[in-house]
């Protein structure tokens, strides 16, 4: 990309509520460079969700500035965000994310109908984009052929989680928002799958940012977000009050 | 991958639904279409029940009337015309033929005919077709006898087969003119008119058979005369019920009747055939109004089955339509595929409705013509047929729009997670 500014988000002063008074997001800074791998742990009630709608460009905040890769997201319509996302973000969440109806090839080539300069990017790499689909699956050591003429609700949730990373990849998007994808998964394939992320990150020079509330895998990334503690507004985990029996 | 090829993935992917609800589309389509076609043909086969016939004329009485004895040999002539004032008319230079006809007799509740041979060169239904044989020929001598198809089905006769007339017109009549047998020279083909039920012989038949009765009433055996007497005697019929006629040119129509009004020597009535027959379709015709109707309603409900069915799909797709946003979807991609849905439907189920229709044309057209004599006849769609279809397509599309709208709000407010 010709922006060369280092931070590819940067948040300042941001509030954000869903109904006008109590605010769910407060942040006063953040800031996340290029390439980053950060891990923001955030468990339920953090503002969690509210952030990858900011950060998506889904929601605006109140008060503040989301910029993006230089865009300051606020200041765009909604269209435009729309269109921002498509061409700079890919997501992937905790599950379901495939479309049921279409082939593995299709769901991955899917956010390159939507976006125009990550098509060129994969037209400038000379292959095909069900080429390029290939290209990823087998990075992503999904490389059984059979695995392709296979309906995607047949994969299994590794699989599928595997198929969604190919998808936030192709076309090489700046940015790769995991929204606790490695939730589904066990033990032995989570590491795994992360480190196929990261490689692929690496290859296509994407910064990811990594949410879980899921704290052991802090330490396979550059940096880790507590977003309770960088978020004012977050609900503290509630307190169970244990009432004695003769009470009840 | 487009939109629209997302829209008909995504179909797929419901097909049985889907195919349901074309189908549900395609049969109310195909019902209507189907109920206008029996509609239009039979009015047409009804309202050309006699074509080329300029004028009918017979005793003075309403056209209704007249209509319905010459016509359909419903009811009774209120009196017969002479025979000189039939020839004295039908010799008017404006003429161009007459067809006699004469009732009063019958046969097992069919209505016989006395005519010339004249119905046969000259008598016009449909759309201008002659009355043709499926066997035999016309009559001849006197004592023959041409049936309708119905009659000839019926009654289970063939060519050869000796029938005794009765009469009047009653089923079981107590005057039986079984003294003078006919005999059966041709079978008709059908016509899908009242032709299919009557038994025409001819002028001179008919005089045969009451040569010998006085005053209305049968002779007494010592006065009768033998079927083969009678044959060998003058057989000129004093008087018919009611004739056909043919102009040299249609401009004379008017000029005519009012001739055949006026009449001095006896109280006559013209009519046209076609002016009535249109009177009368108006009358007995309003059934089938109440069944387009009807038939209308049931596509209504067809696209209300599909607004349901699309409404239905959109809590349980709102998981797609999410993925579809984090993707790079705007909200107006979700609408257009949510309308390219309805489309699909109104489409594919407005030509499934034409195929099956025209399916169904083809198969029964040549039963519903060897058996009732009406000619469905197989055209590309006409205008109505076209506004129908284009209606459809855009009743579905507006229809659409309602759930597309809920979807493209669902979308707005959902962005990439799925709150329910």
């Amino acid at each position: 990309m010709l922006d060369t500014h280092p931070s590819v988000i940067t948040l300042s002063d941001v509030k954000f509520s869903w109904t006008s008074g109590t605010p769910v997001l407060d942040i006063r800074e953040l800031s996340i460079q290029r390439g980053e791998k950060v891990f923001i742990r955030g468990p339920s009630g953090s503002g969690k969700t509210t952030l990858l709608g900011l950060l998506g460009g889904v929601l605006t905040p109140e008060l503040g500035s989301v910029s993006v890769l230089g865009t300051d997201l606020a200041q765009r319509s909604s269209a435009e965000r729309d269109h921002f996302r498509a061409e700079h973000i890919g997501f992937i969440f905790q599950m379901f994310n495939l479309i049921p109806y279409l082939s593995v090839i299709d769901n991955i080539t899917l956010p390159l109908s939507f976006a125009k300069n990550r098509q060129a990017a994969v037209a400038k790499t000379g292959r095909s984009k069900k080429e390029e689909a290939i290209r990823l699956l087998k990075h992503l050591e999904l490389d059984d052929p059979a695995l392709l003429t296979r309906s995607v609700t047949e994969l299994s949730i590794g699989q599928q989680q595997r198929v969604a990373a190919a998808r936030a990849l192709i076309g090489q998007p700046d940015i790769v928002i995991a929204d606790e994808p490695t939730s589904a998964l066990d033990t032995e394939t989570r590491e795994a799958f992360i480190q196929l992320l990261f490689t692929e990150c690496k290859a296509a020079g994407s910064t990811l940012i990594f949410v879980s509330h899921d704290a052991t895998l802090e330490s396979l990334f550059d940096r880790s977000i507590a977003l309770q503690e960088l978020n004012k507004a977050a609900t503290p985990a509630k307190k169970t009050v244990e009432v004695p029996w003769c009470l009840l | 991958m487009s939109v629209m090829k997302l829209a008909y993935q995504s179909l797929k992917n419901r097909r049985t639904t889907a195919l349901l609800t074309i189908f549900s589309i395609a049969i109310s389509v195909a019902l209507l279409l189907g109920v206008e076609k029996v509609r239009v043909e039979a009015k047409n086969s009804f309202t050309s029940t006699v074509s080329g016939t300029d004028l009918i004329v017979g005793a003075r009485s309403s056209s209704l009337n007249l209509l319905l004895y010459s016509v359909f040999h419903i009811g009774n002539a209120t009196n017969n015309i002479t025979w000189e004032t039939y020839q004295d008319l039908s010799s008017d230079p404006a003429v161009a033929w007459t067809i006699p006809i004469s009732l009063g007799d019958s046969h097992k509740g069919y209505r016989v005919v006395g005519t010339s041979q004249d119905m046969f060169k000259h008598f016009l239904y449909g759309d201008k077709e002659h009355l043709s044989f499926v066997d035999g020929k016309p009559f001849n001598d006197v004592y023959d006898a041409v049936l309708g198809s119905e009659v000839a089905q019926t009654l289970g006769y063939h060519i050869g087969a000796q029938i005794a007339l009765s009469h009047g017109i009653e089923k079981k009549s107590l005057q039986s003119h079984d003294d003078k047998p006919f005999h059966v020279t041709g079978i008709l083909a059908p016509t899908g008119t009242p032709m299919d039920r009557v038994i025409m012989i001819s002028l001179g038949g008919m005089e045969a058979l009451h040569i010998d009765w006085v005053n209305g009433a049968p002779p007494v055996a010592a006065f009768a005369i033998s079927a083969e007497r009678a044959r060998a005697m003058h057989l000129q019929p004093s008087s018919i019920t009611a004739y056909y006629v043919g102009l040299k040119s249609r401009i004379a129509a008017f000029r005519y009747q009012r001739s055949v009004n006026e009449y001095r020597q006896e109280a006559l009535s013209a009519i046209l055939p076609g002016v009535a027959l249109g009177e009368l379709w108006k009358l007995v015709g309003s059934a089938e109004k109440a069944l387009l109707v009807v038939s209308g309603m049931v596509v209504v409900a067809g696209l209300l089955g599909m607004l349901t069915t699309i409404l239905t799909s959109l809590n349980e797709r709102r998981r797609e339509m999410a993925i579809l946003r984090s993707v790079g979807a705007r909200p107006w991609h979700i609408f257009v595929l949510m309308i390219t849905e309805s489309l699909i439907y109104g489409v594919v189920g407005t030509a499934l409705g034409f195929a099956f229709t025209y399916g169904l044309l083809f198969a029964v057209q040549p039963v519903v013509q060897s058996y009732l004599g009406l000619h469905l006849a197989i055209t590309l769609p006409g205008q109505f047929e076209s506004l129908l279809a284009g209606l459809i397509v855009v009743g579905a599309t507006v229809l659409g729009a309602i759930p597309a709208w809920r979807a493209y709000r669902n979308s707005l407010a959902d962005g990439l997670t799925v709150r329910i």
